[in-house]
């Protein structure tokens, strides 16, 4: 069962089912390592309904709750 | 000439291997086609100068961004000898997707495994030669920020410059062909990096829990701004005075009397157009260099991105990000760097937006004229509600425009930004975005400054046989033509030929209105205090702080975003939005009143 990015709570994880993104933003996020497959874990939220924290991998990135909506990822340990 | 690209995904440290490999000597390039600002520089290696070019970070050959179509146009229309690829050494699982796609075009490489010393750290292995055979391409360990590794890059681009003597054009079919890299990425990643089992919680880690806390992060925030705003504005205000202070002695000890004896228009040519228009091109340079070497470090720090992140919530709505309200708050010390720092961000409709709301931030030269009229205008107890109210004007007419503006600038990119962990700056290279930043600003609004003023002088002075701004000079003449649109403001003819002057530099009003009413400045406030009552004199403060920004705004907004049309829209749309706020407080203030 797979939930939209931006509804996985800070500090749960999960792997990316699909992103229903269009091209342009799908190759933005490729080049920041967001793949299907790839494992995905929250950090934080800014207060406000601001941008969430995400870890990949090694890297941290900041992302708006409206372009993580368009990742589906399948909760997970 | 040979030539060699930097290339790279952004924050993979081009810039620092591009300062450490060129030293001082790089210069803004031009390139046909390509509209924003190459840095290049002409170094020697072995015994042939080479020409480097730093290209912007970018994340995909293939992407859409403004970057990565600079990027592709470049290689598209420019033949090079090499391409020198830099990569994050800890993220070499994504990261080496880029050289996995410049391969295609068939151009010799060089892989600079840049950030070994964190690699290290973070106990990732990285197996080179096996890397090495994969891409058919050099790999070496590096740490640009340290040093490390960079005597062998030299040696090894003299040894590949060598290999490779001609210029190559890239293949033109690989810019078309996306080809499906992600299985062989993830392969050639798992067969060459060795990731340890589990990390150890970072330093970053425990620094984001308190920076990053929900209810102590937008404090802390506030906090370092103000801290940032003392630091660049306590030790730049000085300087700027001090420049200022040595102007005036230049002129009244040395070219003064040189130019005694000179007709009077030629004399007043000299000294109050060009030598006062020199003087405002340079008093903003100690300003420029404090803000550049201090936002240097914020940024080396990692800090800016994580300020996007506490004040997104608030920008998004505007349509801006949180590194535009970084910009417009340093802006309440003066808005020419502010403007100037708006670099940080790449997306030009961004850019855009955020230089048209810098210029409402009240700095510290609107804030002299406002101090000075509030003080001779305003009973004690009020002052200081009439100054806290135009603070707030600031804003209100900052978001404002952010808002209306919003759509016409809309930013495509969404917000995806690194969070890189934190870093301590490279004190080396500190002194390289300042030097940079100010040399710009001489040779890209300098020019217009000084014309600018020039153009003031000559209104105010023409005819030369009349009284100094005068209602006979063609200032005059224009207030007059003027008046019946200044009128419905509260704002009379001398008022408004003074606010012609202010559009050199804010901070001369005083003395102009000093001049118009031809009084000692002493006696400047009695003037204004029986000549204006409060609802005039907040109206014409209204005014003043919304409209039209100085010159040297203007210039460096024209400077930056290469675009005519932007620059008039912050000159015309400031200036019709005081108008109205003028008036509509005018005539309401005067009626209930
Ligand atoms: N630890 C470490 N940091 C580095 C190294 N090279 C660059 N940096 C830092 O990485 C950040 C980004 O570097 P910069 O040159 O601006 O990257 P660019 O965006 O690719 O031009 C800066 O804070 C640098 O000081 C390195 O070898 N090791």
């Amino acid at each position: 069962m797979s939930i939209p990015l931006n509804q996985l709570a800070p500090d749960a994880s999960g792997t990316i089912e699909s992103i229903q993104a269009g091209q342009e933003l799908r190759r933005r996020l490729a080049g920041l390592g967001l793949r299907s497959g790839i494992r995905v874990q929250v950090i934080r939220q800014s207060p406000l309904n601001g941008p969430m924290q995400i870890r990949v991998g090694h890297t941290d990135l900041i992302m708006r709750a409206a372009d993580a909506a368009h990742i589906e990822v399948c909760p997970g340990p | 000439m040979k030539r060699i690209v930097v290339l790279g995904m952004p924050n993979t440290g081009k810039s620092t291997l591009f300062n450490r490999l060129t030293g001082a000597g790089a210069h803004v390039g031009n390139w046909p086609g390509v509209t924003v600002d190459l840095l290049a520089a002409k170094i020697l290696l072995g015994d042939a100068m080479v020409e480097v070019i730093d290209l912007p970070g970018f994340y995909n050959l293939h992407g859409f961004s403004e970057d990565e179509a600079v990027v592709r146009h470049f290689l598209e229309t420019q033949p090079v000898n090499l391409l020198l690829i830099v990569l994050n050494s800890s993220q070499l699982d994504r990261q080496l997707a880029l050289p996995l796609q410049l391969r295609e075009l068939g151009i010799p490489m060089c892989l600079l495994l840049n950030m070994s010393d964190e690699a290290n750290k973070l106990g990732i292995r990285i197996d080179v030669p096996k890397l090495e055979a994969a891409l058919q391409a050099p790999a070496i360990p590096l740490a640009a920020k340290y040093g490390t590794g960079i005597e062998k890059v030299r040696s090894e681009l003299i040894r590949l410059l060598y290999e490779h003597p001609k210029l190559t054009q890239a293949n033109d079919a690989a810019f078309n062909q996306d080809m499906q890299i992600e299985l062989e990425l993830d392969d050639l990643a798992h067969r060459v990096v060795t990731n340890p089992i589990t990390l150890p919680v970072s330093a970053t880690d425990r620094l984001d829990r308190v920076l990053l806390h929900p209810w102590l992060g937008l404090p802390i925030f506030f906090l370092m701004m103000f801290l940032l705003f003392q630091a660049i504005y306590g030790l730049g205000i000085p300087l700027q005075d001090g420049m200022g202070w040595l102007f005036d002695h230049l002129k009244s000890r040395w070219l003064e009397p040189a130019v005694a004896a000179w007709p009077g228009p030629l004399k007043s040519l000299v000294l109050e157009g060009l030598f006062d228009g020199l003087g405002t091109v340079l008093t903003f340079l100690p300003i420029i260099a404090m803000f550049f070497l201090l936002i240097a470090i914020v940024e080396d720090s990692g800090y800016l991105s994580r300020a996007a992140f506490l004040t997104d919530a608030l920008m998004s709505r505007l349509g801006l990000d949180g590194r535009a309200f970084v910009m417009q708050l340093l802006g309440f010390g003066c808005n020419v760097p502010a403007i100037m720092g708006t670099r940080i961000m790449r997306s030009p409709a961004l850019r855009t937006l955020t230089m048209l709301i810098i210029p409402f931030s009240l700095c510290s030269a609107r804030l002299q004229v406002i101090l000075f009229v509030v003080a001779a205008t305003f009973p004690a107890r009020a002052a200081p509600i009439a100054l806290f109210s135009l603070y707030l004007a600031s804003f209100v007419m900052a978001f404002l425009t952010a808002f209306i503006w919003r759509k016409r600038y809309r930013n495509h990119e969404p917000l995806l930004l690194e969070l890189p962990s934190y870093r301590l700056p490279t004190w080396r290279f500190l002194g390289f975005e300042a030097w940079r930043a100010t040399r710009q600003f001489i040779a890209g609004a300098g020019g217009f400054i000084i014309l600018g003023v020039l153009m003031v002088w000559f209104l105010t002075h023409f005819p030369f046989n009349v009284a100094v701004a005068g209602p006979q000079t063609m200032a005059g003449w224009i207030a007059r033509g003027l008046g019946p649109i200044f009128e419905p403001l509260g704002i009379d003819n001398m008022l408004s030929t003074a606010l012609l002057f202010g559009f050199i530099a804010k901070e001369i009003v005083i003395g102009a209105l000093a001049v118009i009413f031809s009084v000692g400045p002493n006696d400047l406030s009695g003037v204004l205090a029986q000549r204006l009552n409060w609802v005039q004199a907040y109206s014409f403060l209204l005014f003043t702080l919304i409209y039209t920004p100085c010159l040297s705004t203007i210039a460096v907004i024209k400077q930056e975003s290469k675009s005519r049309k932007t620059a008039a829209i912050a000159v015309l749309w400031p200036l019709s939005l005081a108008w109205l706020t003028s008036f509509a407080f005018y005539q309401v203030a005067r009626h209930l009143l």
